[in-house]
């Protein structure tokens, strides 16, 4: 029952660009297209799943035992960076048609806070293995569901009048608050 | 090498390259800390340390740094002062550091920080990135306070935490939950560009 709630409150109510404003810069910049935005979606999905596997076991199996709490931040990003590399390299050589739907975006995603930003909330929160990779999922999935609503309503946009000062990213901040505002009915789902 | 000189170096991060609402740089933090001003200037201090001293050491060493490895050498120099930074605040100011939560760690994805070690610091003098970083910082400092001190008096009706508003004003809740925060930049934003186009059409 705690894992579900885990899981729902990740996608929905405490959205990981809708709650927590992580990831705004693709969530702005790749949110033009739907298949776009989808690919994105997969590819900080399965990012975020193997993150919050490789920073939990770096926190309790090498950072917590030998009191090393403060290099967590060094820690983290160097990890994510070159885990980042390591997977985009793991998946041209396996699945080709796989990198051919991800390939460009993967590198976007090492300078992606949601990936950074997950696995310190993973930390602070202080969650079991099996939690931390829940709320990976979760968040993931919860990124994803974010961006395609938001590049469904763009390309909406697209064929709309909007006026000159508001064009772009202006359009898509009010957009993503109206958003919000619709996700924060999610709140009191869960106690 | 930059033509500029020295004041037009500084001038530049306050608003014709401010990094927030001209380069749209930064957005996560400046969206998700702003419910109240003190927040969002601890934020924007705690940015302006790590990107001084990050531009600081990133001039003064930028000779030894391979090119290839160079973004990654950035990355470590700006974690190590984030990580400073978020001792010192979890130490003397606790309150603010549990406020900010994940979002001070965050500060090495600031796209920001390594922006300015790759654009700037990495092909000017010490002294030039010093001021292009204070310049920077300055305009995100200003980004911070402008957003943060019209959510939270719209918001809360107070600023700095004492009361601005009469006891007629009802708050605005909205303005300190993450919808206000961007309906609130995207106003902002809309606004510099409108600014934008008014100075361009008369010159």
């Amino acid at each position: 029952m705690e894992l579900v709630a885990i899981f729902i409150s990740a996608i929905l109510i405490n959205n990981f660009v809708l709650y927590y404003f992580l990831g705004i810069c693709p969530f702005l910049g790749v949110s033009k297209k739907i298949d776009s935005a989808f690919s994105m979606g997969l590819a900080v999905t399965f990012v975020m799943t193997i993150t919050a596997v490789v920073s939990w076991v770096i926190n309790h199996w090498i950072l917590i035992p030998h009191e090393l709490d403060y290099l967590k931040i060094v820690s983290f990003i160097l990890v994510i960076a070159s885990l980042v590399q390591l997977v985009e390299m793991f998946i041209r050589k396996i699945s080709p048609p796989l990198y051919q739907a991800l390939g460009i975006y993967l590198p976007l995603i090492t300078t992606n806070c949601a990936i950074m930003g997950l696995a310190l909330l993973a930390a602070l929160r202080d969650y079991g293995f099996v939690e931390a990779v829940i709320f990976g999922f979760g968040s993931g999935l919860g990124f994803t569901l974010a961006i395609i609503i938001m590049a469904g309503i763009r390309e909406q946009l697209d064929l709309a009048e909007v006026p000159e000062p508001l064009k772009g990213a202006v359009i898509a901040l009010i957009v993503a608050g109206i958003l919000a505002l619709a996700f924060n009915g999610f709140i009191g789902m869960i106690k | 090498m930059s033509t500029k000189t020295i004041g037009q170096e500084f001038i530049k991060g306050l608003w014709d390259e401010n990094p927030v609402f001209r380069q749209l740089l930064g957005l996560c933090p400046t969206l998700a800390v702003t419910g109240a001003v003190i927040n969002g200037l601890a934020m924007g201090l705690a940015t302006t340390f790590v990107l001084i001293f990050s531009s600081l050491v990133v001039s003064s060493i930028k000779k030894l740094i391979p090119s290839q490895v160079r973004i990654a050498s950035y990355i470590i120099i700006i974690a190590t002062f984030v990580t400073v930074a978020d001792r010192f605040l979890a130490a003397f100011f606790p309150p603010i550091s549990k406020n900010l939560g994940p979002y001070v760690p965050l500060i090495v994805v600031n796209c920001i920080i390594l922006g300015r070690q790759e654009a700037f610091s990495s092909k000017n003098t010490v002294w030039r990135s010093l001021i292009d970083a204070l310049g920077m910082s300055a305009g995100f400092v200003l980004a911070m306070l402008v957003l943060s001190a019209i959510r939270e008096i719209l918001g809360a009706g107070t600023f700095l935490g004492y009361q601005v508003m009469g006891a007629w004003f009802e708050p605005w809740i909205i303005m300190i939950l993450p919808p206000g925060a961007f309906i609130t930049l995207g106003i902002l934003l809309a606004l510099a560009l409108h600014i934008e186009h008014r100075t361009k059409s008369r010159k």
